[in-house]
């Protein structure tokens, strides 16, 4: 694989994560978190979105006229994205209701119309595709993180399995509900965030402007 | 990376030009979402009829997760009613008769009445299909297909009435489209709880049944007929009680359930 391949694919991963780098997708991750294995279902959706449409963006990249650039892209996506969707409630229809509208809602999913108009409609087929893969992955790794860490707390479940034995079942792991609700994987995420950007110091943005002590004179 | 090769722009920005590639894009992707919703609509209806009867046994309490629910369902008998006369329509099989087509076909429904219609109904089947459940020979709970509008979409689901017509013994709702976190309360068994042993009907026979704002107090009279709301999701929640009030009414199930109640089970 060249050095531009792998680049595409894997920087991101950590370096270039679409999730905590450019705080995207946030939506669809505090919502289908809370157990693993819709989140799972909901990575994998995604990537196939992702990689799909940007091969589909490049393929046409030289014939598409710039004032109509942004709907045909989004026209693309839609129509993966309803795809996937239909094929979800063929193939796995338990959690196509779990995910409900969520799926429908990768249309407007930041990452995937940004990596379209950002990358695909710039580069060549096979390197938009990996793209999407790697950009697919990057949120993947997010997801499954939170997802592991909320099961896991919230329910003392890992794909439904048992880990950590309840209280009401007899076992001594009283489950923290506060971890199935939204607002904890904002807490998550976060968390994440502030993880990366420790270990990756070149990740922390530069304020854009600073409150400053006001000066007597300034004031009046 | 970005290419040279990057068009300029000028060349491809004709009328035409944007024209015949918004075209193409257009047919391209309709042909290929088309194609895909054909090859997969036999699978989707397969579970769609597998996840309805999952839900008639759930509603009837008579579901066992290991269990077949091909083989579960056996044990529930469907039959056709007749919704004005309130009694069985023995002359339609209840194996092949479709409500949903028949709500379609103008021969075999009619038209809600739009001042009645609370539910936004529309239309609906002259004949419905329920389903019975019995113990010991003996009818023990009447399950009736409702349907109606709630917030966004149109909740499908099964009321069951113990023997009597009147006391409730559960409901779910096997399809809708409400607020995932908020509306979607209608079928977490915390809510489903609530229902067990709430009556429809009071001593004069008047329709009472409906899910009222925020909780039943203590003091209210008619706790016995009244299900908790949840605040955030109000609408949802009457569109469930326009549901009761349609479906147990007289125009939806009000005369089967008088025949039921006067004996006229057979």
């Amino acid at each position: 694989m060249s050095p531009t391949a792998k680049r595409a694919l894997l920087q991101p991963i950590v370096d270039e994560n679409p999730v905590t780098l450019h705080v995207l997708g946030i939506c669809s991750a505090l919502a289908v978190t809370t157990s693993l294995l819709p989140s799972l279902y909901m990575c994998v959706a995604l990537t196939a979105v992702a990689a799909f449409s940007n091969a589909a963006v490049s393929a046409i990249r030289h014939v598409l006229p710039s004032s109509i650039r942004i709907i045909v892209q989004m026209t693309i996506i839609a129509s993966l994205v309803i795809v996937v969707d239909e094929s979800l409630q063929a193939f796995a229809f338990e959690t196509s209701r779990e995910l409900s509208v969520f799926v429908g809602l990768i249309i407007t999913n930041c990452i995937v119309l940004g990596r379209t108009e950002s990358f695909a409609s710039k580069n060549p087929v096979g390197l938009s595709f990996l793209d999407g893969i790697g950009n697919g992955l990057g949120y993947s790794t997010i997801l499954i993180l939170v997802a592991t860490s909320r099961e896991l707390l919230g329910a003392g479940t890992l794909l439904g399995y048992t880990i950590l034995p309840n209280v009401a079942d007899g076992g001594w792991y009283k489950p923290n509900g506060m971890m199935l609700l939204p607002p904890s994987a904002f807490f998550v995420i976060g968390l994440i965030i502030w993880a990366v950007r420790t270990w990756k110091a070149e990740q922390v943005e530069k304020p854009d402007f600073r409150i400053h002590e006001v000066h007597r004179t300034e004031a009046l | 990376m970005p290419e040279p090769s990057q068009d300029s722009g000028a060349k491809t920005d004709t009328v035409l030009r944007t024209l015949l590639v918004a075209l193409l894009v257009s047919l391209v992707c309709s042909s290929f979402v088309a194609s895909a919703a054909v090859v997969l609509k036999p699978r989707q209806v397969e579970n769609a009829i597998l996840e309805m009867r999952r839900n008639i046994l759930v509603v009837a309490g008579l579901w066992a997760p290991e269990a077949g629910v091909d083989e579960l369902f056996e044990s529930v008998e469907p039959r056709v009613v007749d919704l004005e006369t309130g009694a069985y329509a023995e002359d339609i099989d209840p194996e092949t008769y479709d409500p949903v087509e028949a709500a379609k076909d103008p021969a075999s429904s009619v038209r809600v009445p739009s001042e009645i219609d609370i539910a936004k109904v529309g239309r609906r089947a002259k004949h419905a299909l329920v389903y019975l459940v019995r113990r010991d020979g003996e009818v023990s709970k009447i399950i009736l297909p409702i349907s109606g509008y709630g917030l966004w979409s149109t909740l499908y689901g099964f009321l069951a009435l113990e023997a009597d017509g009147n006391t409730v013994s559960d409901i779910t709702f096997y399809a809708h489209g409400e607020t995932p976190g908020l509306g979607d309360f209608i079928v977490k068994p915390e809510w489903r709880e609530l229902w067990r042993g709430k009556r429809a009907f009071d001593d004069s026979g008047a329709l009472e049944l409906q899910v009222v704002k925020g909780r039943v107090s203590a003091n209210d009279p008619l706790a016995e007929y009244h299900v908790d709301g949840v605040s955030g999701a109000t609408l949802t929640g009457n569109g469930v009680s326009n549901m009761m009030k349609y479906w147990l009414g007289d125009h939806g199930y009000g005369p089967f359930l008088k025949n039921i109640e006067g004996g006229g089970e057979s």
